[in-house]
């Protein structure tokens, strides 16, 4: 006896509908039995995790403070990977989005004027355009593996933003750290409600991915992104070479990167220092695939994963759970949806 | 009377809600070359994979020799003697033929004991093969004798053999009837699937006919007419496109001057100095075994691949080498690509986005950047109606459609867009007779109307039954045209073949 997979013949509408909430309830009572093994009391454990980030308006949001990037990067690497354009090296291009742009905030430290955000945030997006147009040239030209280009091309970017604050933009005054000069006022973006820390970029955020939805579902644009990932000789005698698609979806996905990644300088960070964000560039991967990668699907996605970061932190903090355990937890996230989405569109039948 | 070589009683296959096959019954006797008709979707490939053991039946019994098997796979289907010329067939370019027909037996020995088994089953029925050439070398002719010779070895009671004269020409069709007669007279029963009529006359001497998955008729092709069979495949007549008129005299719509144009694919065929002109109201044939250039010229005409020169291509007078497909469309070249999933549709795209395809500018399917979908889904479904594609409307998905139903899509779809000229790759492969009669009809009309076409084709009778006149492309070359008619199919299977010697040989058999 073994085990076949046999790809169905139609996927059921209303399974594909169930597959969100179901693979949430399963990871829901996978985490529970993970803890319970761990020895950790589990409504206590499950609380912090899951509950306790959302039982309060701030703890809404920093949910949203942290989702917003995700959504965004992930909704710009999505329109990628439709096209079958695998760039991975969204933090890479985030950081320098930063870099860019908290250079001209370091640059202009006397500026006034509301010309200085714009102008910060347009380098940020060229910054991360400039870092993807790198692997899309090399592709395109030379045909190299854009995977590992943009990959690579991550830690140079890390590391040259580390020379930088530990190097001529380190702050004077700043006892040695390795950080920049704090932004000036005029190159901060000033949260939007009491108390919380959104900022009009964590509004961009949420907004961009839904652009991006009508363009991939309603734009010609959208149609060759989407026909050159489903079929690349169509798309070619269709008219949409592939060298114009790997440039539009480069551009776009390593642009947003950038945008977030100047929006998390000036924004709740409102300096430069060695490391922008805690890997954003890469979870947005997980979430642009969780998303299905349909940016409608990336905002709950994103919502989810920064939950389950948050929700990590705080059982962390609360409990003592250990870092592993919410790695894991993450990984559940990812491993019952796509699954899920697996066995959908296939069966497992036995074969004698 | 003999035990039947192979009898199917009442044979039954469903997907989900469609019936493939309805309680099919077919008996083929030992020494029997036995016709399986019908048109395309008609449940022909089903049957014999079920035959096959590759498809398990919901009911119904197949029977080998007064026995009824237990449900079965390939493999035990091999061991019976059950053999399987597909119609496109599996093997590997890079390694040679001794180590594909390695690779296709269930128990192939040593390697060099092989190479002789091949030289002498080959020679003995007339399929002459040289176990060491490397198979991207060969004809697609002599490609499918490694397919026939790899069955041959495991010597078949059953032949099953899924279309095969759709990639040869005359010379190679009479050898492999030849070949087939022979096994025959030794025992084997054939099941012989074709769609091409004169030939299930002169070769098979019982026929099965299908129709949406049922037996419509068993009869004696000997008794019958190509009408006769053609009505009961189709339960109609077959309109026969007209005989064409003298080569209108229009003005050229399509130059190429002399493009040569190196190959970008492995083990493709450069274009050399290939020149034509196709002229308003005129259809243009090219002849051709598959592999001379066909993949090359098409791309190059239809601009996915630049020519060297915007000069080499004149489309209406206007240079258009260097111009990209969407350009060209924009100038009124539509094109028609031999690969219909994948390269002329979409598969997992519904009929309107793949009608979005090639429509988006020439059909108005969009405005400012965005996509009409009301439009598309008004054109698609028109195409539909015009072009009688049998699907479940303009949100059906292309994956859905046979190939034949598909086909007219594609080809009604760049119709639809009124192109001044239209170049057609493989109008008809794989496509079941009705369709096909539709497809050259449409063409017809399309010429009627002075637009210039160029059929590129491997199937000689679709290019003399409809072209005005007729070039061979041969190792990327292509001859001098002629006017349809002025060459016998002898002569003309000679430019195909490339002239030298051994094709000598070939018109002697033709004749």
């Amino acid at each position: 006896m073994r085990l076949k997979i046999e790809p169905r013949a139609s996927a059921a509408p209303a399974l594909n509908a169930l597959v969100p909430a179901l693979s949430v309830v399963a990871t829901t009572i996978a985490a529970a039995l993970l803890f319970a093994i761990l020895g950790y009391p589990v409504g206590r454990t499950m609380y912090a995790f899951f509950i306790a980030p959302l039982a309060s308006a701030n703890g809404w949001a920093e949910l949203a403070l942290k989702a917003a990037p995700l959504a965004m990067i992930a909704a710009g690497l999505a329109a990628g990977f439709r096209a079958g354009v695998w760039n991975i090296g969204a933090q890479g291009q985030l950081t320098m989005g930063a870099v860019a742009g908290g250079g001209v905030a370091l640059a202009l430290p006397d500026a006034q004027g509301p010309w200085v955000l714009p102008l910060m945030c347009l380098c940020g997006l060229c910054g991360g355009m400039a870092w993807g147009a790198l692997p899309a040239f090399l592709r395109i030209r030379l045909g190299v593996n854009e995977i590992l280009t943009s990959l690579m091309l991550t830690y140079v970017a890390t590391l040259l933003l580390s020379a930088l604050v530990y190097g001529p933009w380190k702050d004077p005054d700043g006892y040695s750290l390795p950080q920049s000069r704090m932004f000036s006022d005029a190159a901060t973006l000033a949260p939007i409600l009491p108390r919380a820390r959104l900022t009009v970029g964590t509004l961009i955020e949420f907004l961009l991915p839904i652009g991006l939805w009508f363009t991939l579902r309603h734009a010609l644009v959208g149609f060759s992104i989407r026909t050159a990932g489903a079929a690349p000789a169509a798309a070619a005698y269709a008219g949409f070479p592939e060298s114009r698609v790997v440039w539009i979806v480069f551009l776009t996905g390593s642009g947003l990167a950038g945008l977030a990644g100047i929006f998390e300088a000036a924004g709740p960070i409102g300096q430069l220092i060695p490391q922008i964000t805690p890997g954003y560039g890469f979870t947005a991967i997980i979430v642009a695939f969780l998303g299905r990668l349909n940016p409608l699907g990336i905002i709950p996605a994103a919502l989810l994963v920064a939950l389950s970061y948050i929700g990590g932190d705080t059982a962390q903090v609360s409990l003592g759970l250990p870092n592993g355990a919410a790695g894991v937890v993450q990984g559940l996230l990812l491993f019952f949806p796509l699954s899920a989405d697996f066995l959908v569109r296939n069966r497992l039948r036995v074969v004698a | 009377m003999e035990t039947p070589r192979l009898a199917l009683r009442g044979l039954t296959r469903r997907f989900g809600d469609f019936v493939a096959n309805q309680s099919i019954d077919l008996t083929i006797q030992p020494g029997e070359i036995h016709a399986l008709l019908g048109e395309n979707g008609a449940g022909k490939s089903t049957l014999v994979k079920m035959v096959y053991g590759a498809l398990r039946p919901d009911a119904g019994d197949i029977v080998w020799e007064g026995r009824v098997l237990p449900p079965h796979d390939p493999k035990t289907a091999r061991g019976l003697g059950i053999g399987m010329v597909f119609q496109h067939f599996s093997l590997f370019e890079a390694l040679t033929v001794l180590e594909n027909v390695a690779l296709g037996l269930d128990a192939p020995g040593p390697l060099p004991a092989l190479a002789a088994k091949i030289r002498r089953v080959s020679a003995e029925y007339g399929l002459p093969l040289d176990p060491d050439r490397d198979v991207h070398t060969l004809s697609v002719g002599e490609r499918q004798r490694i397919e026939i010779v790899r069955c041959l070895l495991q010597s078949p009671r059953l032949l099953v053999m899924d279309e095969p004269t759709s990639v040869l020409t005359p010379g190679e069709v009479d050898a492999l009837f030849t070949t087939l007669r022979r096994l025959a007279a030794e025992g084997c029963a054939i099941l012989y699937i074709s769609h091409k009529l004169d030939e299930i006359l002169s070769l098979c001497e019982a026929a099965t006919v299908l129709r949406a998955g049922r037996v419509v008729a068993s009869c004696d092709p000997r008794q019958e007419t190509a009408a006769s069979l053609a009505r009961m495949m189709m339960g109609a007549d077959l309109a026969r496109p007209p005989r064409t008129a003298p080569p209108p005299r229009g003005k050229p719509r399509l130059v190429l001057d002399a493009i040569t144009l190196p190959t970008t694919a492995p083990h493709g065929t450069d274009l050399r100095g290939v020149a034509l002109e196709v002229r308003a109201g005129e259809i243009f044939g090219i002849a051709g075994i598959a592999g001379n250039g066909q993949t090359e010229l098409f791309a190059a005409i239809s601009g996915e691949q630049l020519a060297p020169a915007a000069a080499d291509i004149l489309i209406d007078e206007r240079p258009s080498g260097r111009a990209g497909p969407a350009a060209r469309r924009r100038l009124g070249l539509c094109t028609v690509p031999e690969e219909r999933n994948g390269h002329a549709a979409v598969p997992i795209f519904s009929l309107s986005d793949n009608a979005l395809l090639t429509g988006y500018e020439r059909a108005n399917l969009t405005r400012r950047g965005l996509i009409r979908p009301g439009a598309a889904r008004r054109f698609a479904a028109g195409v539909i109606d015009a072009y009688k594609v049998r699907c479940n409307g303009p949100a059906a998905a292309a994956a859905t459609l046979s190939g034949g139903n598909l086909q007219k899509f594609i080809l009604g779809r760049e119709i639809t867009q009124n192109p001044g000229v239209l170049v057609v790759s493989q109008p008809t492969w794989g496509v079941d007779a009705g369709a096909a009669a539709l497809i050259h009809q449409a063409l017809l009309d399309l010429a009627a109307t002075g637009a210039a076409i160029l059929v590129i084709s491997q199937d000689l009778d679709e290019l003399l039954a409809i072209s005005h006149r007729l070039a061979v492309l041969h190792a990327g070359s292509l001859s001098a045209p002629h006017e349809t008619g002025s060459k016998s199919v002898a002569e003309i299977g000679l430019l195909m073949g490339g002239i030298p010697a051994g094709a000598a040989e070939l018109v002697a058999h033709a004749a």
